[in-house]
């Protein structure tokens, strides 16, 4: 397993270096620059900010500056908010994001697992419809509309808990609520349809038939399998959940990453592109990994190689 | 067994992991932020509670991209600035230049030299002296190449020396301290409205050592943030609010009633809007135009000009736009009365000349009074005969009912009201027998596509500076960076010159005038409203007022309960 994890890292390096060449030059390649305003600023300002931040060299040219530097550790300054590093960006908003995210996967699993076990147990029954219409209704309503709801019924008519900001626990209701909707929904349904799937197994008759207690049985022996398609789905929302979302951190005012990554690619501020996407890569590829590696725990069937 | 737990541990730790990493190691400036939130927070809601604590909380705008005042281009910046540093010169209630960090100022009869007599026992926000050095010092930083400030040729291209301190060699600029108390400033051709750029953020004093020891950064963070304003910064969490306190080394402190001023940096305008009506902010910018309809008598919501228009730049270099009459005519099927009012409602105000309202002529009168002999160029309530000419405009220009004029597209980023505008624009000048296409391009495409004139017609829109005429008619000189359109007239441009020159008020507020007659009779391009502000704000608040330049006052506010 410790070969396997060193290629695994191995390989991971490889692939953020792809990504974020990549990137440097789609990003590149897309019109527009980052500092542009409506008013155009003297083209003596323009050139001296180009200057200033290496951005007059040649495209491969700065390509190199920016590898070497990020192998150093230094990402750069950020090009729009002037006197930020993109690591200072990182680290003041990651966290706020990953709390919220954090906390909403944490929901998703404690609601999402039970609840499809049960539509899977009772399955054709009432609880099954009913939590299959929740289900269907968190993966087709996008968030912005959760949100906006949350926003008008709990915040604005009934005032209970506040609009913006994220300073109480109060303050974590809504956008996790909004967060976690869609993914209870699906790992519900994962959970359901691989569940159906499990108990429909021989082996599951053959421990029926030793005469096992039911509760055992589930939970020895059909979680177990049946969770394997939910890990590889965790996985990565974790990574993409802990980084923020736009949608949820605009309407909410969270000061969390989502937003940077969206507001990095409208204005072109192509260091904080960069940084953001190769930390979100890095994530992704971290989460694979250690998706792999609990797979194993779970199912030792599966070989590593 | 072993394994199990192994298995269930490590789902635990992929799930809490990052959480835990997120709000610990990481997370200290987060942390001891959120702290502090809580107890602002407290006071935010009630202003007047057991501490006696009045802090104003509004919303102006998103987290302002620099509060550097020599970096800042953009009006939410400049309400950050308005409040915490101050000037040589302010802009008082009604617009006119008042005393700032400068008691008084004069200027020599060649209106080359200005002196400016700052008061006695100025300060920092963090105590320590202010004298005019540090006015000299802020003002060479503004040139300063390494700084890259945006509006640099804005305030100071005036200023002798100007050309080689761009270069690098900053002492070049000719502003210098005779004394602690006295700058004089020593222009290389007289600048009437050189006052209203003593008055401009750019030109605000910053602190030497901090910005020294900290470069760009000193700007980022409460700690460095050394200001000379009514208020200073005492905490900004980026993307959630900045808060400022009562600054008691300010000369007019005493002047000042709130404590504090939290500037809640929420971006969305629906969340703005919830926020308002529940009381959080008791003033918001960002209003939802969709709840404009519903909320037009209500006495909370304002609407006020700022000096701006929304215009169309035609690409003059292309043939099909080479004829003032086809020009014209596309102007006149425009019914800017229904655009603005229908369409835009309400939010802006027909354009009828290029000049909109705020402008100061040299009497002191509104500029625009004053223009085509007190008669606006474009009479917005005469829609139908205004479409009669047009036709027959078009006609003379050898396009009978449009016929043979080629299809030509509209270009605009899709933001407020752009696309209904471009959408309007196809069935007006469907009118005239014009095809117009509609392309909608992303922001940060648009403004280099509309700079390097890759368009036919585009949207543009341009907000004044200060309230010198010359700001924005001068966007139409030959060679200004922001002529998007090309226009290019030699009687223009002489007007303009003679109006960069003359010492005469008369002949300068002549020459101005002159030069919107030129564009507006050559249709170099096509106004279509002007800019308001329109924000939500309870009577609650006292004292502050709103600037035709998009600022909103509230160092002399008050709340009342």
């Amino acid at each position: 397993m410790v070969k396997y994890i060193a290629k695994r890292i191995g390989l991971a390096i490889v692939t953020i270096w792809a990504v974020a060449t990549i990137t440097f030059f789609l990003m590149n390649l897309v019109p527009g620059g980052p500092f542009l305003s409506e008013k155009a600023i003297s083209p003596q300002a323009t050139a001296a900010l180009e200057a200033k931040y290496g951005l007059d060299k040649p495209l491969f040219q700065q390509y190199l500056t920016y590898i070497t530097d990020a192998l150093h550790g230094d990402f750069g300054d950020s090009l729009k908010q002037r006197g930020r590093t993109v690591m200072d960006i990182i680290k003041m908003k990651f966290p706020v994001s990953a709390r919220v995210g954090g906390v909403s996967v944490l929901v998703s699993l404690i609601l999402g697992v039970p609840l499809g076990c049960i539509a899977a147990l009772k399955r054709g029954k009432f609880a099954d419809s009913l939590i299959s219409v929740v289900a269907t209704c968190g993966i087709a309503v996008p968030s912005f509309v959760i949100c906006t709801l949350l926003l008008y019924f709990f915040g604005v008519k009934m005032q209970i808990l506040p609009t913006m900001g994220l300073t109480t626990a109060k303050h974590y209701v809504m956008p996790v609520m909004a967060l976690s909707f869609y993914p209870t929904a699906y790992i519900m349904r994962l959970m359901r349809s691989s569940m159906l799937d499990v108990l429909g197994q021989d082996y599951m008759r053959t421990a029926k038939a030793k005469g096992l207690a039911g509760g055992k049985i589930l939970f020895k022996h059909a979680l177990r399998n049946a969770i394997l398609p939910v890990i590889t789905y965790v996985g990565p929302l974790l990574a993409y959940t802990v980084t923020g979302s736009f949608v949820v951190e605009k309407i909410f005012t969270i000061p969390g990453l989502g937003g940077e990554f969206i507001s990095a690619i409208n204005g072109r501020d192509y260091t904080l592109i960069m940084g953001t996407t190769i930390f979100l890569a890095t994530l992704i590829i971290i989460m694979n990994v250690v998706v792999d590696i609990v797979y194993k725990l779970v199912d030792p069937r599966i070989k590593l190689k | 067994m072993k394994k199990r737990a192994l298995a269930l541990v490590l789902t635990a730790a992929m799930v809490l992991g990052l959480t835990a990493c997120g709000g610990s190691s990481n997370g200290t400036a987060t942390d001891s932020a959120d702290g502090q939130t809580a107890e602002t927070e407290t006071d935010a809601e009630a202003p007047a509670s057991a501490t006696g604590e009045k802090i104003l909380s509004v919303q102006v705008g998103p987290d302002p991209e620099t509060i550097d005042p020599a970096l800042n281009s953009a009006v939410d910046g400049g309400n950050m600035l308005l409040h915490s540093f101050e000037c040589l010169l302010t802009v008082d209630e009604n617009g006119q230049l008042a005393p700032g960090q400068a008691e008084s100022y004069e200027v020599s009869e060649d209106g080359l030299t200005w002196t400016f007599h700052l008061r006695d026992g100025l300060k920092w926000s963090d105590g320590s002296d202010l004298n005019a050095n540090d006015f000299v010092y802020s003002w060479k930083r503004v040139c300063d190449p390494m700084v890259a400030a945006p509006y640099a040729e804005t305030v100071l291209s005036m200023v002798e020396g100007y050309d080689k301190a761009i270069e690098g060699d900053l002492d070049a600029l000719q502003v210098a301290a005779s004394d602690d108390n006295t700058l004089v400033v020593t222009l290389n051709a007289p600048c009437s409205y050189f006052g209203s750029l003593a008055a401009f953020a750019t030109l605000s004093p910053v602190q030497q050592a901090t910005v020294e020891a900290n470069g760009d950064a000193w700007a980022t963070s409460a700690e460095t943030y050394i200001s000379n304003g009514p208020f200073y910064v005492s905490e900004w969490v980026p993307g959630s609010y900045i808060m400022m306190t009562k600054n008691p080394y300010y000369w007019n402190a005493d002047a000042i009633k709130l404590d504090g001023i939290k500037w809640n940096l929420i971006e969305d305008s629906n969340a703005a809007y919830s926020a308002y009506q529940t009381g959080e902010v008791l003033m918001i910018k960002d209003v939802p135009t969709e709840e404009i309809p519903t909320l037009k008598d209500n006495a909370e919501f304002h609407v006020d000009p700022i000096i701006g228009t929304y215009y169309l730049s035609m690409n003059l270099q292309r043939d099909a736009f080479k004829d003032a009459k086809v020009r014209k005519a596309l102007s006149l099927a425009i019914d800017r009365d229904y655009v603005a009012n229908t369409l835009m409602q309400g939010t802006y105000s027909p354009a009828d000349n290029f000049m909109g309202p705020g402008w100061i002529d040299m009497d002191g009168k509104q500029f625009k009074d004053n223009a085509n002999g007190g008669k606006s160029y474009i009479d917005v309530t005469n829609y139908e005969a205004d479409l009669e000419e047009a036709k027959q405009l078009l006609a003379d220009a050898g396009y009978p009912n449009g016929e043979g004029f080629p299809t030509i597209t509209y270009t605009t980023n899709d933001a407020g009201y752009h696309k209904v505008v471009a959408e309007y624009l196809q069935q007006a000048w469907a009118e005239l027998g014009i095809d117009l296409q509609v392309d909608i391009v992303e922001w940060a495409s648009f403004t280099p596509m509309r700079r390097n004139g890759d368009f036919d017609v585009a949207r543009n829109g341009w907000v004044g500076d200060y309230s010198d005429p010359s700001n924005m008619l001068e966007l139409f000189y030959s060679t200004n960076g922001n002529n998007d359109g090309k226009f290019s007239n030699a009687d223009f441009d002489a007007a303009i010159d003679l109006s960069r020159t003359t010492l005469d008020a008369d002949e300068r507020s002549q020459a101005l005038h002159t030069a919107e007659d030129i564009l507006m009779e050559e249709a170099g391009c096509i106004p279509v409203a002007y800019y308001n502000d329109f924000w939500l704000q309870s009577d609650k608040i006292t004292g502050s007022w709103h600037s035709p330049y998009g600022y909103w006052y509230f160092m002399y506010a008050d709340i009342t309960e």
